[in-house]
């Protein structure tokens, strides 16, 4: 679910959820003829629907496709993938509200989740995500999000970059990870999941 | 114990179908095809499997559950892997995804199914990669497609991507968020057996259960069943993470005891600590101590126990952490990802975060305890899908269990905040109608 502002007390705030003006009648259908749709980004939403039996289980891949291509799920791409689809962009909308990895908001391009459940957290996550929120604070180009259990606890604690997984991510490395995030480079290669054997295969005693 | 899901899970290049085929990879699905589909239903019921993915519901039985006749089939393998603690699917399908493939063109087959999705995780990128990949492989080599290997059987499967949501992993969830929807349970029944995927009869299986279905056709199934207890048969993988040695993904015959998963194979709590509670299937399942430890771990002896094995996620905490950070935790998560479509899980998960936040603030009273207590109690059983008890569960296993501890705690940071220095005690009762 996508985050839900909350005053201190709990609550929420009003209008966390307003995404329209209600003063306006609802957008239909886009127009083809007036809505302009990159060929590429058209392409690739042509291409998932063809893959389901109906065209509407697209509506994911296309969200996706929508936020790589404008580096957010923006009213102008969601309206595009609705042309599209020839769905209301207030149904794609709403699809795109509802779930974390599309961001309704412009953010940073680069996309830093740490995780703070809780195997991570036993193993210092809200330290680690403090350290990293702090290095970023005022870094436009970095989206930092604490998240929920990533599949990845046999790493805590643990960040994924952009999609790369890389733990146990000790406090002293967040310079270099952060570091590695701003110029481009491959996540703190030597920490990445890709890279790990299966515990069940190393031998006994092998413990960190 | 011979492996079957972790058999050299780490040889180099097993995610691809030339290495996986070189292993012996696909023959199980020659031999399948090669037989009647009652017969290989029979192998799996005599199997007895079952569901690894929370439920551990039968699934030869859901199997036969599917009406018959000329309606579209369709089988889903639900790949969202979100509870926490759990990561076994993840290893699976990275290290090994013909396994899964092979095991899903056989289901479909045994169920008469002609379309197959894999509801992935958007979070697993890598993951959704290589199965793209290993899709791609099988298609090529005609294990994929019509007429799979001169027989009769069609199948199509695609690779669906999640965006992020736990609830989408509750199986009906999963089918709206498969139909391009927002990720909300439906009402049941209908079951997805008879109304699932596009009002179509549906199959729904975890990873770890599609997978394992090739090495069931390997043995048979009635060799397959000596494996673990009588009821929980077979091999499993679990989890282990928090508080030990070596975290990670171990296969183990089911029924061995839970000590030898914890100290044998995960190595432990770090020198010098001690268990002090686990979860032995994932966060929803109620919290066992260490007293606990030398409990066969199988279904049925954690369902006694008052705990559920799960999705097979053991999270191991120490002694030196405190119960009320580990509740919070919990709790906190499903406030998050409740859908918000039921009241007693909506406002349940929240209102419990609100006074285990008060508890941290230094401004709880013991008789939140017995708040919680009761918000839980409302919540279990009243809600549309299990999210609700899922959050209900452990919390209040963790009160009810330590309490002494929520106590002193209570105290503690009572005395800590601005309220420790007002009088503990005032001469007339405060609490509404208690004056005399
Ligand atoms: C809130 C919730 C989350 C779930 N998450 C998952 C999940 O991530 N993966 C999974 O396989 N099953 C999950 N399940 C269980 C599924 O609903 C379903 O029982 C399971 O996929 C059936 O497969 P199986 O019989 O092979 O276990 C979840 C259930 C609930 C209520
Ligand atoms: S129990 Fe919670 S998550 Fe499940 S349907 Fe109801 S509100 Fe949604
Ligand atoms: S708790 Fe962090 S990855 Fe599971």
């Amino acid at each position: 679910m996508a985050e839900v502002r909350r005053f201190e007390h709990g609550s929420r705030v009003p209008g966390w959820d307003a995404s329209v003006d209600l003063r306006k009648d609802p957008a239909g259908v886009p127009d083809p003829a007036t809505t302009p749709v990159p060929a590429e980004l058209r392409a690739e939403i042509e291409a998932q629907m063809a893959k389901y039996p109906d065209f509407r289980s697209a509506a994911l891949p296309a969200l996706a496709a929508v936020q790589r291509h404008h580096g957010w799920c923006s009213p102008e791409g969601i309206e595009q993938a609705a042309c599209v689809m020839r769905l209301t962009p207030g149904y794609l909308t709403a699809v795109a509200t509802f779930y974390d990895m599309f961001d309704t908001v412009p953010t940073g391009r680069n996309r830093v989740y740490v995780c703070t459940n809780i195997s991570c957290s036993l193993r210092g996550a809200d330290e680690l995500c403090h350290r990293i929120e702090q290095l970023t604070a005022d870094d436009a180009d970095i989206q930092v999000k604490h998240f929920e259990c990533l599949g990845a606890c046999d790493i805590a604690p643990m960040v994924s970059v952009n999609g790369i997984y890389v733990g146990p991510v000790e406090l002293d490395e967040v310079d270099e990870l952060i570091d590695d995030v701003r110029n481009d480079r491959d996540p703190l290669p030597r920490k990445q999941l890709r890279l790990r054997p299966s515990a069940d295969t190393l031998p006994m005693g092998d413990g960190q | 114990m011979n492996k079957l899901l972790f058999k050299d899970i780490d040889e180099p290049g097993l995610n691809t179908i030339d290495v996986y085929r070189r292993r012996g990879g696909y023959e199980q699905l020659r031999r399948a095809l090669s037989m009647p589909r009652e017969a290989v239903l029979n192998e799996l019921l005599a199997s007895g499997l079952r569901g690894r993915g929370g439920a551990g519901f039968a699934m030869g039985k859901k199997i036969s559950f599917l009406p018959k006749g000329a309606l579209d089939i369709y089988l889903c393998c639900n790949a969202d892997e979100s509870e926490p603690g759990t990561f076994k699917d993840r290893e699976l399908m990275q290290k090994n995804p013909h396994m899964l493939i092979e095991g899903i063109i056989i289901a479909a087959y045994a169920a008469g199914a002609n379309k197959s999705f894999i509801y992935i995780r958007g979070e697993y990128v890598l993951q959704a990669d290589i199965l793209d990949a290993a899709v791609l492989e099988a298609e090529r080599a005609g294990f994929l497609g019509e007429n799979i290997l001169g027989s009769d059987h069609r199948l199509s499967l695609v690779v669906h991507r999640g965006a992020g949501a736990y609830i989408c992993g509750e199986e009906t969830a999963l089918l709206d968020s498969l139909e391009g929807k927002r990720g909300n349970p439906r009402l049941k029944p209908p079951f997805p057996a008879n109304q699932g995927l596009y009002q179509g009869p549906t199959l729904i299986n975890n990873v770890e259960t599609l997978a394992t279905v090739p090495a069931i056709m390997g043995m048979g199934g009635d060799a397959y069943a000596k494996l673990g207890t009588e009821t929980s048969t077979g091999t499993k993988l679990v989890s282990v993470s928090g508080h030990v040695k070596r975290p990670g993904n171990y296969e183990i015959e089911l029924g061995v005891s839970s000590r030898e998963i914890i100290y044998g194979l995960a190595g432990g709590p770090p020198e010098g600590r001690s268990v002090k509670l686990w979860f032995p299937g994932g966060s929803s399942s109620p919290v066992l101590t260490g007293d606990d430890l030398d409990l066969a771990y199988d279904f049925d002896t954690m369902a006694k126990a008052g705990s559920m094995l799960g999705s097979g996620a053991i999270i191991v905490v120490d002694d030196q952490t405190s119960v009320v950070d580990v509740a919070y935790k919990t709790a906190y998560f499903y406030r998050h990802e409740s859908c918000g479509k039921c009241t007693p899980c909506r406002e349940g998960t929240n209102w419990t975060v609100k006074m285990l936040e008060r508890m941290k603030a230094g401004e709880a009273t013991p008789m939140d305890l017995d708040i919680i207590a009761s918000v839980c109690d409302n919540i279990i059983g009243h809600c549309l899908c299990v999210l609700g008890d899922a959050m209900a569960m452990p919390v209040g296993s963790m009160v009810a269990k330590f309490r002494d501890e929520f106590e002193e705690y209570i105290e503690a940071r009572r005395q800590e905040s601005y309220l420790g220095t007002a009088d503990p005690e005032p001469e007339l009762a405060l609490i509404q109608g208690a004056v005399a």
